[in-house]
């Protein structure tokens, strides 16, 4: 057989059927997460047509995007829409007999992070889930990906969706350690600048080479997840010893006999080294610095070094017009000192950078250091267990000491569905993946970056270039 | 799904690149069980501030404030997975999207639900895009079983590619779960063969 990339090898592992001879294929899934702004008009398509769930074992169901994530948890939702979703959400539960964790449960958070801590997610298995983040399971060499609402309710009563092969892009990244300052987050983050908005657009990727087998499973699924922002339909990384060290022992890991066969499986998932990719990307990380986006688009993003871009450089003139739109949406003038954009709000949260290794990163910078005067700074963990994990590691002593608030898990102001929103004007220091208009509320002005580099723009009020802050004994 | 099979009317233009889903529905419009109340969230936070319809934008302008076709920037629908997305553009009265590239999970929402995307090379879609800025100029008629897009006053006609099984689909508003469950055997066959190969997923 011809040489196969990992991700071929994945689909070709789960076509049930050819559904027409151009490529159409009803693709098997193993898993999915569901959430409650999602699902509802799929689980009310399936009470409509008197359908049922295939496999109601192969899915979870937790609440994430619309919870108050206020330090005192209580079950109910702040307004009446909130409350209706959630309540429709436990009774879909209830009714097609799928598992659930309540915004009471101790295993809730948001639902990217849930999967993983809860072994839901393995290597080699398909997931398809309604969120676009969904990518992150390629971390674990698994094929991961989102969809609608309608291929929910597709997947729920059938365990499939069509499905038709995306071309393939490596992203291959070469150097050895990271430079001084430099996360997984900032070179995800500038992989998008060079290859664009929708520069992996139609296209399946795999990250590879020394860095991703070097870095901990926890970057690996920041990249898996923020590569969404380039436009990547799926995200694969070969598993490693990291991944079966990360999956051991999880509720629904397998154990014992099984365990080691499924071990010894996983450990051959890899691309062929003749296999053929339709793009390849490779980025040296010795080259990257500590990025910050300044417009409204993830690849609009400059080295926390430069100065704001000025948009006559854009030849295209529709480009150069949405450059223009982004400056005036985020209120800044081309050719200032990005370091000098005071913050108004920091916020450590999201899947992509709330798990435990990020909320240390952000807990060094505190240490010792206050919140600046004028700047309100949360952090919200990824999950309900991260917030244990963080309170036992000293994490959330550190953070309160330092005047920042300390949160229960949820999407929170990734997404600004909850009550946790900026408001119109306001600026605001975020380790989140999207800075589109109005993200975080109508008006409010996002600038991505890594977690600790939020915390350094707490500190100082500022957008900081956070290895001032880190000093030079650790270079 | 809704079927599409010719449908005539006004074309806007809207050619920013990377308009996302957050831009299209808002996150405002997201807190329902059903599909119901979102044509008015689509565009909100563009189409209306203070309460009022906003002049610069496209659609509250005469000429197009009934467009049932928008001729769209590269890379239409990014980010979020939300359909509500879909459903919002359907409930405003939009029947087909013109443009150079649709976001992955945006363009299969769309096809879920009969919203038609059309992709064609970057020449042409601006120079569709010009024609239709004259709004004296902006009728367009799609057919979708010949293929063609008719404009400029039914003047000048372009051909678009799709996918027979994506135009049979579009053409037929089929039921794509009814259609999957004929193969429930073929999909039982596989669950059986997957779970003696890793049986540690089941
Ligand atoms: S944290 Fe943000 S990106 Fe992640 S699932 Fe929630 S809303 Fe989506």
């Amino acid at each position: 057989m011809a040489a196969r990339t990992l991700y071929d090898k994945l689909v070709d592992a789960h076509v049930v059927r050819n559904l027409d001879d151009s490529g159409l294929v009803l693709l098997y899934v193993d898993r999915t997460v569901l959430n409650e702004y999602t699902s509802p008009q799929a689980f009310a398509g399936l009470r409509a047509a008197g359908r049922k769930v295939w496999n109601p074992r192969a899915a979870l169901m937790v609440v994430d995007h619309v919870n108050p994530t206020a330090a005192r948890r209580v079950r109910a939702m702040p307004d009446d829409a909130s409350t209706r979703q959630v309540d429709y959400f436990a009774e879909n539960a209830r009714e097609f007999g799928i598992e659930y964790f309540d915004i009471l449960d101790p295993r809730q958070g948001i639902e990217h992070v849930v999967a993983p801590e809860q072994g839901l997610v393995m290597p080699g298995m398909v997931i398809a889930a309604g969120d676009s983040h969904s990518t992150a399971y390629g971390a674990f060499g698994a094929l991961g990906y989102g969809i609608g609402t309608s291929d929910i309710e597709h997947y729920l009563a059938t365990s499939t969706v069509r499905y038709r092969r995306l071309k393939t892009m490596r992203i291959h990244l070469s150097g050895t350690a990271a430079p001084f300052g430099v996360t997984p987050k900032d070179i995800v983050m500038e992989v998008i600048r060079r290859i664009g908005a929708d520069g992996a657009t139609g296209y399946a990727v795999e990250f590879s080479g020394p860095v991703v087998s070097d870095m901990s499973v926890e970057g690996r699924i920041v990249m898996s997840i923020m590569i969404v922002e380039a436009g990547a339909r799926g995200v694969v990384i070969a598993p490693d010893q990291k991944v079966l060290d990360y999956l051991k022992g999880r509720p629904r890991s397998p154990k014992g006999e099984m365990w080691e066969r499924a071990a010894a499986s996983w450990l051959t998932l890899s691309s062929d080294p003749a296999a053929k990719f339709d793009r390849e990307v490779t980025l040296d990380i010795s080259e990257v610095a500590p990025l910050v986006t300044w417009g409204t688009s993830p690849d609009q993003a400059i080295a926390v070094t430069d100065n704001v871009p000025d948009p006559v450089q854009q030849a295209a003139p529709d480009r150069r017009a949405a450059a223009m739109r982004a400056l005036s949406y985020m209120g800044l003038t081309p050719g200032t000192s990005i370091q000098s954009v005071p913050i108004d709000f920091a916020f450590i949260g999201s899947c992509t950078n709330a798990r435990i290794e990020d909320l240390r990163d952000a807990a060094e910078i505190f240490r010792g250091r206050r919140v600046a005067a004028g700047v309100r700074a949360i952090v919200v963990p990824g999950s309900t267990q991260v917030r244990a994990q963080a309170e036992a590691e000293g994490l959330a002593k550190v953070f309160t000491d330092a005047g920042v608030e300390w949160r229960q898990s949820g999407c929170s102001m990734c997404l600004a569905m909850n009550d946790d929103v900026l408001k119109p004007g306001e600026r605001c220091a975020s380790s989140t993946n999207r800075n589109f208009e109005g993200r975080q509320g109508p008006g409010a002005r996002t600038h991505l970056m890594s977690p600790a580099m939020v915390a350094a723009a707490a500190v100082t009020g500022r957008i900081t270039d956070v290895r001032s802050l880190l000093g030079g004994s650790r270079q | 799904m809704m079927p599409f099979d010719q449908v005539a009317g006004i074309a806007a233009p809207m050619m920013a690149p990377n308009v996302d889903t957050d831009v299209i529905m808002p996150k405002m419009f997201l807190k329902g069980v059903d599909r119901s109340g979102l044509g008015e969230g689509a565009f909100n936070l563009l189409r209306f501030s203070g309460g009022k319809a906003n002049p610069d934008f496209i659609l509250n302008q005469d000429g197009y404030r009934d467009a049932c076709f928008l001729v769209v920037g590269p890379n239409f629908g990014c980010g979020s997975s939300r359909e509500h997305a879909v459903w919002g553009l359907q409930q405003l009265g939009i029947r087909a999207l013109i443009g150079t590239s649709f976001a992955g999970i945006f363009d299969d929402n769309c096809a879920n639900n009969g919203l038609l995307t059309i992709s064609l090379d970057p020449e042409r879609v601006t120079a569709l895009a010009s024609v239709i800025a004259d709004r004296t100029r902006n009728d367009v008629a799609v057919d979708l079983a010949a293929q063609t897009i008719r404009f400029d006053c039914g003047r000048r006609r372009m051909p678009f590619e799709i996918e027979p099984a994506r135009k049979e689909a579009f053409l037929t508003g089929r039921d794509f779960i009814a259609s999957t469950l004929i193969h429930a055997d073929d999909i039982r066959a596989f669950e059986a063969r997957h779970r003696a190969a890793s049986p540690w997923m089941f």
